[in-house]
């Protein structure tokens, strides 16, 4: 083969990752749906709904799941730019859930987002190096010449071309402005990074080019990913664990290969099943989920993918399934888990 | 069999700010009756421009054909008026684009949108076109129809509000329906709905398709025959196995190699080195080879031409080189 790199990333064994950076417990994040008139009855979008979670330092965790399942909120949640309704969070080992804004800013650079949409996330006009600089003077780091250093270097680090630092975002390509929020987020040397569908909106060869860098930044300054994106193959390349979620649920937490080529939830299995691949010949058995993701401000008893799963039976309509591990790598939430 | 639809030497520009540019330029490739054609590539290599030209849509972006033709059914659309080309539209060839929400109206139900579609294309009364309206939304799988009738897009989901926009373009019984990223912007299972579905048209309804993406997997779950794009070129062109089994372009071995495999997986990912050129800096040669693995002299200084070989195409001089390298996916 021509030029594949030959850099191959070190996996940290399971039992390494023993210091958890970001603990959820019992989470929920509600949002008032406004009724009609004369409804007085308050009902509410259990975006998430009781989600406990461990990330542990240097993984990647990868939340997948259909649109709505609340991925985005989690996340959101998780770094408290969201409030939550209900439970708690934990930054290494400190409880954040209540902590002050000004508490709270000393923490937030630690914790840094990536955007879906390159262009948008980004003031159309400031310059390149007043972009990435921004993290820097809002948090009076650097000035003047030390600034102007700081920002050559991240450009470089990004693999961004400094002598380009005056020019404006619209004059770089998707690729290259995702590389952009990719550098401010990492500004401040951040040790946990939400990066919300940062790549979904790439072509495959631009997405690939933006996930190396990713996972090279990873390696070199010991980042923590929470990555949320709909490609079922990036989040298998990217990801240690993944985590799949389904209105407001998450139904199963494991291992990515383990979890990818057997999984429990029969959620997953199907998700997993209508994953397109590149190969015109494997015409697998899909299993193909019938309708639509019910409203998540009236979800259905019991189990919440009773009206869509292909085991359900009757106590699935109407006694919930808890989070319970299965294995010490693994556990679902399901009455009939399929391994 | 017979061809639909033949794109025969396209050319399209644009005017712009600095001058004339060439968004696609001497593009060429046919359709058949109830067969899927796939036009693959990068974000800005053409695609989208390929598909609205085929509408005469383009005129209403300051674009202009500025050679070529289009032959449907044997009649070439490029010198129709906008007048004909109105009858054509819907009825013939209808065209599914990217966002549902933007092409949905959001203050009119959805049965008044598929109404007003089918009587815009058939001579029928208001309670024959509520029917048919209905057995459209049916078709494309929803359920609980007389609701969804009544009811606001925002009301519906993405995948809904997608498979909506497919019902009204299969309002007139198109022969040919064009989809542009039809399911980018949705999740895998819905994803998996919309192709099925798409899949089932075609077969139920000898429809023709062209779909356009930059997911190969899509490409490959759908596609009869592929076209490969780059910079407003086509660059390749085959059936669907002959373009995953032995990719003759650099171009489309790259992209074959940039998608996320499930074995190698704690290597890197596979990325073609570069980004595409912009349509006013193409570079001399062939326009691909600042990012070629392949390139050689002559490639620096003459464009290849698209040269046929058994029922595919490629434009490239290396391309005997390429072969004799296997892509592993
Ligand atoms: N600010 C808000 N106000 C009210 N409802 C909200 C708000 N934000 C999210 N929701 C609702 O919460 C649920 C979860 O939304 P969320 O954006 O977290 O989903 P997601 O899994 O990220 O979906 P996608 O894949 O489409 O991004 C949805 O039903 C959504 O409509
Ligand atoms: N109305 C327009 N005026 C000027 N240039 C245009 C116009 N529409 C498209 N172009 C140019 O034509 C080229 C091809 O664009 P096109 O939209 O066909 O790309 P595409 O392959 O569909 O990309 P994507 O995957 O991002 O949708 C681009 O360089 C684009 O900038
Ligand atoms: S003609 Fe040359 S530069 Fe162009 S694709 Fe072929 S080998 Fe590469
Ligand atoms: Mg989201
Ligand atoms: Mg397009």
């Amino acid at each position: 083969m021509t030029t594949k790199e030959e850099t191959v990333h070190q996996d940290q064994h399971p039992l390494e990752k023993s210091n958890i950076l970001i603990e959820a417990k019992n989470l929920k994040k509600y949002f008032p749906v406004k009724g009609g008139m004369f409804n007085r009855q308050k009902s509410f979008v259990k975006a998430v709904d009781d989600i406990s979670l461990k990330i542990y330092e240097g993984e990647t965790f990868s939340l997948v799941g259909e649109s709505g399942s609340g991925k985005s909120t989690l996340g959101r949640a998780l770094l408290r730019l969201q409030e939550p309704t209900d439970g708690s969070i934990f930054f290494e080992g400190q409880d954040i859930t209540s902590l002050k804004k000004e508490e709270m800013r000393k923490i937030r650079h630690n914790m840094q987002v990536i955007y879906q949409d390159p262009f948008g996330s980004l003031n159309p006009r400031m310059k390149v190096t007043e972009l990435i600089g921004e993290p820097f003077r809002i948090n009076k780091i650097a000035s003047g010449k030390e600034l102007e250093k700081r920002v050559i270097e991240l450009m470089e680090l990004v693999g961004l071309d400094p002598s380009r630092r005056n020019r404006y975002p619209h004059e770089f390509s998707g690729g290259q402005r995702q590389r952009i929020g990719i550098a401010r987020a990492i500004a401040l040397n951040p040790k946990f990074i939400l990066a919300d569908e940062a790549v979904s909106a790439l072509d495959v060869s631009v997405q690939a080019q933006v996930i190396n860098l990713m996972k090279d930044l990873q390696r070199d300054l010991g980042l923590t990913y929470l990555f949320i994106a709909h490609g079922l193959n990036v989040v298998r390349h990217i990801s240690d664990r993944v985590g799949v979620m389904y209105l407001g649920h998450l139904v199963e937490v494991g291992e990515v290969e383990e979890l990818y080529k057997r999984p429990a939830h029969p959620y997953t299995s199907a998700l997993i099943s209508t994953n397109p691949t590149p190969n015109p010949r494997a015409k697998r058995e899909k299993v193909i989920l019938k309708g639509e993701i019910p409203s998540p401000s009236n979800p259905p008893s019991g189990c919440r993918f009773h009206t869509r799963c292909p085991l359900a039976t009757d106590r699935c309509k109407t006694e919930a399934p808890k989070l319970v591990p299965i294995s010490e790598e693994r556990s679902v939430a399901c009455h009939y888990p399929l391994v | 069999m017979k061809e639909l639809l033949q794109v025969k030497n396209l050319s399209v520009e644009f005017q712009s700010d600095a001058g004339k540019i060439r968004a696609i330029d001497d593009v060429s490739f046919n359709v058949k009756p109830g067969e899927t054609v796939c036009i693959v590539g990068e974000s800005g290599s053409g695609k989208s421009v390929t598909s609205l030209s085929v509408m005469r849509l383009l005129e209403y972006e300051n674009g202009s054909i500025a050679g070529g033709e289009v032959l449907f059914e044997n009649e070439d659309l490029v010198t129709k008026s906008q007048e004909e080309m109105r009858k054509i539209r819907g009825n013939d060839i209808s065209i599914i684009f990217q966002e549902p929400m933007t092409a949905l109206n959001p203050v009119f139900t959805i049965g008044r949108q598929l109404i007003e579609g089918i009587q815009q294309h058939q001579d029928v009364s208001k309670k024959e076109a509520w029917d048919r309206a209905c057995e459209l939304l049916r078709l494309v799988g929803l359920n609980d129809v007389p609701v969804r009738m009544k009811q606001y897009p925002h009301e519906l989901s993405g995948g809904m509000r997608q498979r909506v926009m497919i019902a009204i373009a299969l309002a007139g019984n198109p022969k040919l329906l064009i989809a542009d990223e039809p399911t980018t912007a949705l999740d895998v299972t819905i994803e998996t709905q919309i192709l099925n579905l798409l899949n089932e048209l075609k077969e139920k309804i000898n429809m023709s398709i062209i779909l356009i993406t930059h997911d190969m997997g899509v490409a490959a779950e759908v596609a009869d025959k592929i076209v490969v794009m780059y910079a407003g070129k086509i660059v390749e062109q085959g059936t669907v196995y002959q373009i995953f089994d032995e990719p003759t372009h650099p171009y489309t071995k790259g992209l074959l190699q940039s998608i996320p495999s499930d074995t190698d997986k704690k290597d890197r990912l596979y990325s073609i080195k570069g980004t595409i050129p912009s349509l006013n800096d193409l570079p001399q040669g062939c326009r691909f080879h600042p990012r070629c693995e392949f390139a050689t002299d002559k490639c620096l200084q003459s464009e290849p031409p698209l040269l046929q070989e058994n029922d595919r195409e490629v434009a490239c001089w290396n391309f005997k080189e390429v072969l004799k390298e296997k892509v592993k996916l």
